[in-house]
């Protein structure tokens, strides 16, 4: 095919956040190699044509969407550049995912320090949206384990940020969902593990309020833990779940051998589930995609969760664990056409209880539930447009059926998180409005992540529809 | 269901069915871009939409000129405040006389009838999709049906944009996008002017009013109805017999 002559006639390519409820026409390249990414950022600086990065297309919303513009796929940028096990660090390629990275590691005995649900995101993607984990109350975001990167702005130059050179793109960057540059190569540590195990301790709540109370009691001895919250159950079960720990191994604690439970194929997810192919699955989802039928699942689930006897453990492989929204693949089709999007505050703890038990009951008067609810412990960090606070987050999936009530009540639940000094996540968000995020993250924070942009990207041209929507005056 | 449209887009608008078509969807209240090659026509056509009440705007641009179409395609979604209707109905039908061998007028006429279709339906499938919802309109033809010996190219032009056109609804039609195929046979307009053996000749607007009537219920078909019977039984006539008929 004979190249476009120019960005205007690129071919389109229709890409959906990965809640399937925006979606976008889209001009579309994949550049193979950083110079073809330069090549394409200076075309459309050339062309005045908005720019979106994309990578997996893990982010939930239209972080990676740009209509009508161009999205820049940066999956073809996938080359791990050096792996030095003895001091547990890589340079990578922005388009390197979580798998690539952890199947070249982990033989090594090095596990990513932070992780997401999916192995499927980039580094640049996790980068760029400052991705954390089950254990960021303990490790921080992927940015506090990123020891410096290279960032191509539009107009081809390429900063060298870490803690001590260009500490102000560095902290900014990071966390700066593409708006600053693209990342063409990212340096990150890895955190050295002694098994490919974890000892897992699911521990159930009956409340909401006993889900907080695991969760201060459970967090100095934890190197992970999460929540599962039901959220159709109310009334005096409101928040009922099952909270999971989990810890590393100590050396010589693993019955196996780490020289067994390092190895790759070790890790790999279970190939069937209540006995059928995992790949299948989703086909099987559609009755429990409703309110009845969910009520029903949650509600085995939890029972489920009263059988082992208390202070029950077991072992558990990294990829297992933490990996839990690969295990059926293709699941968000479950929700069908529609999609659905997760919406997911920020609260700092001395008003988390009281945040998450309104927010809950709201959903639950608006009949609006969240289909899965995941809580998690955060601590601060020093990213300039951080999500996290010192405090706790309630990630909540809703189907997009009913949109216009859908994205009512998520105002009505941003109204609560701002005023309690709450902050959001951009990975996730399809639904915020510009004076969310201006009440979220504080003028003078937004106007120096803006002067920053004006010096790396003056004529704008990095514009997502995210962006567009957030901050209009980027 | 019928459907209405609030903002659409007519290449081909300046005159024949794609005037009259865009004539009728101004009077219906849709906010119509009028495309074609011929500014001053295009003027005229917006002049007597927008006396009948209708908004039209008027967006000189030739067809073949590919490389412009998907900067003018997204100019005029921002213009109109968005799409939900593209109607292709820019047509040539060069004369071709009985011993004449013409590249330049075969590959003119599959380029405006079937290349100018793509360059359009490319941007506007895209958008449909992502908008999980519209209506594309191409005018084909009965000439489509078989290869006659008067006008091969333009034959192969309207076979070609035929089964491209029921490509895209296969491909659409799961994200609730409509992709309408109209047949018209002998229609009144400048292309049939002076042809010889032309009969059930229908005018432009009963042709367009006919096109209208299939795109709002999502069906295609033949204009008029009655050359779905013609097209029935000449697709039956054997190869052997066909190459000896006159037509």
């Amino acid at each position: 095919m004979p190249a476009a002559t120019s960005l205007a006639n690129a071919p389109l390519r229709v890409v959906d956040g990965f809640g399937m409820a925006v979606r976008a026409a889209c001009r579309y390249v994949a550049p193979r190699d950083v110079t073809e990414l330069a090549d394409a950022l200076g075309r459309a600086l050339r062309e005045g044509m908005a720019v979106a990065f994309r990578g997996s297309g893990r982010s939930y919303g239209d972080a990676s969407l740009n209509a009508p513009g161009l999205v820049v796929d940066t999956t073809g940028l996938n080359r791990i550049l050096s792996w030095d096990p003895v001091a547990g660090v890589a340079d990578v390629e922005p388009g390197v995912t979580i798998a690539d990275l952890w199947h070249r590691t982990l033989p090594d005995g090095y596990w990513p320090a932070v992780v997401p649900g999916t192995m499927a995101p980039t580094i640049a993607g996790c980068a760029a949206m400052n991705v954390h984990g089950k254990n960021n109350f303990k490790v921080g975001p992927t940015g506090d384990h990123v020891l410096e990167f290279d960032l191509l702005a539009p107009d081809g130059r390429t900063l060298r940020c870490s803690r001590e050179e260009n500490p102000e793109v560095f902290h900014a960057a990071i966390g700066g969902f593409g708006a600053l540059g693209a990342f063409t190569r990212i340096r990150l540590r890895l955190k050295r593990v002694e098994s490919g195990l974890l000892r897992v301790r699911p521990i159930r709540n009956r409340t909401l309020e006993e889900a907080f109370d695991v969760f201060e009691e459970r967090l100095p001895a934890s190197d992970y833990l999460v929540g599962w919250l039901d959220g159709v159950a109310d009334g005096r079960s409101l928040g009922r779940g099952v909270i999971h720990q989990a810890n590393y191994l100590a050396a010589g604690e693993d019955p196996e051998g780490p020289a067994r439970t390092l190895r790759v194929e070790r890790q790999d997810l279970p190939s069937t589930i209540l006995g059928f192919p995992r790949s299948l699955v989703w086909h099987f989802m559609g009755p429990f995609m409703t309110d009845p039928g969910l009520r029903l699942l949650n509600t085995a689930k939890y029972l489920a969760a009263c059988l082992p006897p208390k202070g029950h453990s077991y072992l558990q492989s990294h990829a297992a664990f933490a990996f839990l929204l690969d295990y059926v693949p293709n699941w968000r089709l479950a929700y069908g056409r529609a999609g659905f999007i997760q919406y997911q505050p920020f609260v700092p703890k001395e008003h988390a209880r009281r945040v998450f038990r309104e927010i809950l009951e709201l959903c639950q008067r608006e009949g609006l539930p969240p289909y899965l609810v995941v809580m998690k412990r955060h601590r601060p960090d020093p990213f300039l447009l951080t999500h996290a606070v010192d405090g706790y987050s309630l990630a909540m999936d809703f189907p997009a059926r009913q949109r216009e009530r859908l994205w009512s009540l998520c105002h009505q639940m941003s109204d609560r998180v701002v005023a309690a000094g709450g902050k959001f996540y951009f990975a996730k968000d399809a639904v915020l409005r510009p004076l969310d995020v201006e009440r979220a993250f504080g003028r003078e924070r937004l106007d120096r992540f803006l002067a920053l942009k004006r010096w790396l990207d003056p004529a704008g041209i990095l514009r997502s529809d995210l962006m567009r929507r957030v901050l209009p005056a980027g | 269901m019928a459907v209405t449209w609030q903002h659409a887009i007519v290449v081909g608008a300046s005159s024949g069915i794609g005037e009259s078509i865009a004539r009728k969807l101004a009077a219906s209240g849709t906010s119509v871009a009028l495309v074609a090659r011929r500014q001053s026509e295009l003027e005229r056509v917006a002049l007597a939409s927008r006396g009948a009440g209708g908004k039209a705007e008027v967006f000189a641009h030739d067809v073949v000129d590919f490389d412009a179409t998907p900067t003018l395609f997204d100019r005029i979604v921002a213009t109109l405040g968005g799409l939900d209707l593209l109607v292709y109905a820019s047509g040539v039908m060069p004369p071709i006389a009985e011993s004449e061998w013409s590249f330049p007028k075969d590959r003119h006429t599959i380029e405006v009838n079937l290349l100018g279709a793509m360059a359009w339906c490319n941007p506007a499938g895209a958008h449909f999709e992502a908008q999980r919802g519209g209506t594309i309109v191409g005018v084909s033809s009965i000439a489509g049906e078989r290869g006659r010996r008067g006008n091969p190219a333009y034959g192969t032009s309207k076979a070609a944009l035929t089964a491209y056109l029921e490509s895209l609804r296969n491909r659409l039609g799961r994200y609730g996008v409509r992709v309408v195929t109209v047949k018209p046979g002998f229609v009144d307009t400048a292309m049939t002017k002076g042809k010889p053996g032309l009969f059930w000749l229908v005018s432009a607007d009963q042709a367009a009013e006919r096109t209208l009537a299939l795109a709002r219920n999502g069906q295609g078909g033949f204009v008029p109805a009655r050359w779905g019977l013609v097209a029935l039984i000449i697709k039956l006539i054997p190869s052997f017999v066909f190459r000896r008929l006159n037509f």
